[in-house]
């Protein structure tokens, strides 16, 4: 019966897409003042840096691994954006490259040693955080001028969390998706023995996709102190938790090198509305963890059930 | 749908007040309260004292709604956003206990220029569009070594207990303690250990100290960590010294068994949890058009020999000593600050 509503990838392709359209639906239907630019606004600005930090994960599980350091990485550019980028524009660029060749280098180390990246990613965390903490002992700093202006814009018509979803998406579709060296960072991930006897480097795959994360790491640092205006060290300590599960809810794969960008944006807006409609409906605080959680079993859920008809 | 009910009921209630009573013109008015955290026995004070007070102030006609709201991780960019929703559920005004002094700015830039007034107390934001009812943490300890001033003249050695490491109210009490003993030079601080504000990590490190130690006049402490350093003491067989306590019930308990068995004499202080209910009514009084300047200074509640019982006595078990404020409490406490 499944079969006549439709093929499953294309089902498995929208499934984000819809989850994400019922929980905005719900939301407009409980509070009809969100259906508004302003509202639009307000609901999803924060879902911008979650978005990009989505994005950066979803580059290391493209090749396999899994990065449970994105968190205090995504912390330590925001305070680096709050005091050096504000005070010495140019050595705010230099250690925010730094900070992206640091990336590419762990995963070299990865690729070279062999090592599981669970465990180097979970250590990582840890330098990035001391390190953030040694940048900004305290909460404070100031997020430079321009950075707030370009997260304080307001287009016309459209909602500037939007425009940049939407940007955020078609660019690394078109990078990841459509390129041929796209092809080749994906089937590294894929099936590795194949891209390597095609006298592709792997390692350069991997340095490639880490300093992809490490660049969209750096961008959702700096959109998330245009929001906030100022930094802490442990300020984006969720979005390890986040990015996984937005990734994998956008329809990634923890192995196979399958990922989708649109749906890693999609998934990233989804899950911060989940939480955002579950105030709206009035769901007590100690309950909103699990109801995030419980989404994401229903979509998960869903999604296997599609697989199946995938496979049969 | 459930917004629009509740929109008509408060439509409703405010109406059928309306009907025979004068009422202020804030009777329309949405207050809600952003609160960070919720994990210790100040903070659950804190929302039970919010509760009691704002659900009679709502009964009386005086609001329309005052909703508590908590955060499940104590994140700022958690915070942040429920300050985005409450924007959009049309609160008038917004009580705030902050997880950032610095990163919720965004946040209520924003609400300000909605046209929402913002009273962050506690932990207080450095936006200036906001109101602050902060707590003077330097003063309370200053004000432990003023006492040991008076009641040992002479002066003596002193053991500090300092609260969690890194954190900016231990540092702020800390420096209070030190400018404390830099005017009271009698004193000298003979030894200083982290009790983390629980009685049971206080009683350790305590324990720890206290062999190499000297003899000890007199315990300064930051609260929730007296009764943890008298047990020590006794372990150690020690005489025990004037330690001040921290307004927690199970230190109040102690202080009245030693002061019934042989007159042990000290004082306590310590932050009213009822301060959240002080910030409701400063935002109250607000949305009525009162002029408030934007940063007031919250009084200590300080326990003496004399008002012991009665303090005790309304402080419940496992709780910690508490004043809820009420509108005319809120009028006096805003009249001193202008």
């Amino acid at each position: 019966m499944l079969r006549g509503l439709g093929n499953p990838r294309f089902l498995r392709a929208v499934l984000p897409a819809i989850s994400l359209a019922v929980i905005l639906g719900a939301i407009f239907a409980v509070n009809p003042r969100t259906m508004s630019p302003i509202g639009l606004n307000l609901l999803l600005q924060l879902a911008v840096p979650v978005a990009l930090a989505t994005i950066a994960q979803m580059f290391i599980l493209a090749v396999n691994d899994l990065d449970l350091s994105i968190g205090g990485y995504v912390g330590l550019v925001a305070c680096i954006g709050a005091t050096f980028l504000n005070t010495d524009p140019l050595l705010g660029v230099v250690l925010l490259g730094a900070c992206i060749a640091a990336y590419a280098v762990m995963g070299a180390l990865i690729h070279w040693r062999n090592l599981p990246s669970i465990v180097v990613t979970l250590g990582m965390l840890f330098v990035w955080q001391g390190i953030a903490i040694l940048v900004l002992p305290t909460p404070g700093g100031a997020a430079p001028g321009w950075i707030t202006a370009i997260m304080g814009f307001k287009p016309p018509l459209v909602p500037f969390p939007i425009v940049a979803a939407v940007v955020i998406a078609v660019v690394v579709h078109f990078a990841l998706m459509r390129s041929s060296y796209g092809v080749i960072l994906r089937g590294a991930g894929g099936n590795p023995r194949a891209v390597a006897r095609a006298g592709w480097s792997l390692l350069k795959t991997k340095l490639a996709m880490y300093a992809l994360a490490g660049l969209f790491g750096v961008l959702s640092g700096l959109s998330l102190i245009g929001l906030t205006t100022s930094a802490q060290a442990n300020i984006a300590m969720p979005y390890t938790l986040l990015s996984i599960a937005g990734a994998i809810l956008g329809g990634s794969e923890f192995v196979g090198g399958r990922v989708s960008p649109v749906g890693a944006v999609i998934g990233a807006l989804t899950l911060t509305l989940a939480t955002r409609a579950l105030t709206f409906f009035h769901v007590p605080p100690d309950w909103q963890i699990g109801a995030q959680g419980g989404i994401l079993i229903v979509v998960l859920a869903l999604r296997a059930l599609i697989n199946r008809r995938e496979v049969a | 749908m459930t917004g629009k009910k509740t929109l008509v009921a408060a439509v409703a209630v405010t109406l059928a007040l309306g009907a025979g009573t004068a009422l202020a013109d804030t009777a329309a008015k949405k207050i809600a309260l952003s609160n960070n955290y919720a994990g210790n026995s100040w903070r659950q004070a804190m929302l039970k004292s919010w509760d009691k007070v704002t659900k009679k102030a709502v009964a009386d006609g005086i609001v329309a709604e005052a909703s508590a709201f908590t955060t499940a991780e104590n994140q700022a960019t958690e915070q942040a956003a429920q300050i985005q929703n409450m924007i959009l559920q049309g609160y008038d005004a917004i009580v705030l206990n902050a997880a950032s002094p610095t990163a919720l700015n965004g946040a209520v830039k924003q609400a300000c220029d909605a046209g929402i007034v913002v009273v962050s107390f506690d932990g207080v934001v450095t936006e200036p569009c906001a109101w602050r009812i902060a707590v003077d943490f330097k003063k309370m300890g200053a004000i432990q070594l003023d006492y040991l001033a008076k009641r040992m003249p002479k002066g003596g050695n002193v053991l500090e207990i300092r609260g969690l490491a890194g954190v900016f109210v231990d540092d702020e009490i800390h420096a209070g303690i030190e400018a404390g003993v830099k005017k009271n030079a009698q004193f000298k601080i003979v030894g200083s250990v982290h009790g983390d504000w629980a009685q049971e990590v206080a009683q350790k490190a305590v324990a720890g100290i206290l062999p190499s130690l000297p003899q000890v006049d007199a315990v300064v402490t930051q609260g929730g960590d007296g009764y943890g350093a008298a047990q020590a003491f006794k372990a150690a067989g020690r005489p025990i010294p004037l330690i001040i306590m921290g307004n927690r019930q199970d230190e109040l308990t102690w202080w009245k068994e030693q002061k019934d068995a042989n007159g042990y004499e000290t004082m306590s202080v310590s932050i009213a949890p009822g301060v959240g209910t002080l910030a409701f009514w400063v935002a109250q009084q607000i949305l009525d058009g009162v002029d408030v300047p934007k940063d007031m200074i919250v009084p200590f509640l300080q326990i003496d020999q004399g008002n012991l019982e009665a303090n005790l006595a309304t402080t419940e078990a496992g709780g910690v000593a508490n004043v809820e404020y009420s509108l005319d409490d809120a009028k006096k406490a805003i009249a001193s600050t202008k």
